[in-house]
């Protein structure tokens, strides 16, 4: 498998994770949420400062449809990584080695 | 485990942001040595695939779910210094776009989603490969056992924190224990979703798993059996295919 389609495979799998199954995951308290409630320690929490923001809580502010508003965040939450993380390691890369082609993994 | 506002007191909120920023600042040095033209985009691909496994909650207990944190699957494929970075830039986004873990607390999650998740799970996995024999094999069971202990490893490291700058009293040997116990259930998810990843990855292109550079033989190392004479005996049969 070339470099490039594996890229695209790997993109696809991340878009459908986060665009159409992230639909069906669970919406129970996660293991810190459930402690926090058991043990009484979230009585400090506070609302998050950006809990109403256009993307706030995984949903698109404004698209009724919960399938597609959910799935929507994930997509755009996908490209916003990819970009964000590409960009700073494109930026960091050490240029003109090909790592690979070192025989020590940690030189 | 993504940590809300007001858990942490300021104080300790910003030493674990200082511990963040150093070890970002440490992983910026450490990943030009992991990132060339190639794998540079891969690792971005990484962090997006980290990002979209953590909106998998899946259900591990009565009325508790848990989802992939990611830190020893990136630091397997992509390298430690990386996976730091990786980490960083999905929880960054996470609090400023999602409303998912506290912006005070950006700091506590990095360095428990992060530094910890990734310190613990590619030190398991380095470890276990030094005593287990070089085969594709071992790379995923080391995968498995790193990612199952960093899980437990970061709620251990949250229950320190709490007790260092919780803002609410509680006993501390009774979170201690609730927490640790849900992490390891937690823990098994990870490891399976980590070792299916990075055996799906090995099955295709093992040349890009980082933590498998220099077990895995590539191609381009078998031209010399080419003019040996008798060296098909040599070949390291269909590794890297």
């Amino acid at each position: 498998m070339s470099t490039k389609r594996f890229f695209i495979v790997a993109l696809l799998v991340s878009l459908v994770l986060a665009g159409g199954v992230s639909y069906y995951a669970s919406s129970m308290p996660d293991g810190l949420e459930k402690v926090a409630a058991d043990k009484g320690f979230d009585a400090g929490e506070k609302e998050h400062a950006l809990a109403d923001s256009p993307l706030g809580d995984y949903g698109v502010k404004g698209v009724e449809n919960d399938r597609l508003s959910g799935g929507l965040a994930g997509v755009i939450g996908v490209g916003a990584v990819l970009l964000v993380s590409g960009g700073l390691f494109w930026a960091v890369r050490r240029r003109g080695v090909r790592m690979d082609l070192r025989t020590d993994p940690d030189a | 485990m993504h940590v809300p506002d007001g858990f942490i007191d300021a104080p300790v909120s910003v030493a674990a942001g200082a511990v963040a920023v150093v070890g970002v600042a440490v992983s910026l040095r450490g990943a030009r040595r992991e990132l060339d033209d190639r794998t540079a985009p891969l690792a971005g691909l990484t962090a997006a695939f980290v990002f979209a496994a953590q909106m998998l909650n899946f259900p591990v207990a009565a009325g508790t779910s848990g989802h992939l944190l990611g830190g020893a699957l990136a630091a397997i494929l992509a390298g430690p210094y990386t996976a730091v970075l990786c980490m960083a830039v999905v929880l960054g986004l996470q609090a400023l776009l999602f409303a998912d873990g506290g912006l005070s607390a950006l700091g506590v999650n990095i360095t428990i989603m992060g530094l910890v998740t990734v310190a613990v799970g590619y030190g398991v996995f380095r470890l276990l490969l030094r005593v287990l024999p070089a085969a594709r094999p071992a790379v995923t069971g080391a995968a498995f056992a790193a990612a199952l202990a960093s899980v437990p490893a970061s709620a251990a490291a949250f229950t320190l924190i709490y007790a260092l700058g919780g803002t609410t009293e509680v006993p501390l040997g009774s979170v201690a224990a609730a927490m640790i116990g849900v992490h390891v259930l937690i823990g098994v998810g990870e490891a399976l979703i980590t070792s299916l990843t990075v055996s799906s990855v090995l099955a295709v292109r093992p040349d890009l798993v980082y933590g498998a550079r220099g077990l895995i033989k590539r191609p381009e190392l078998r031209t010399r059996t080419v003019s040996g004479s008798g060296g098909a005996a040599g070949e390291p049969s269909g590794a890297g295919a």
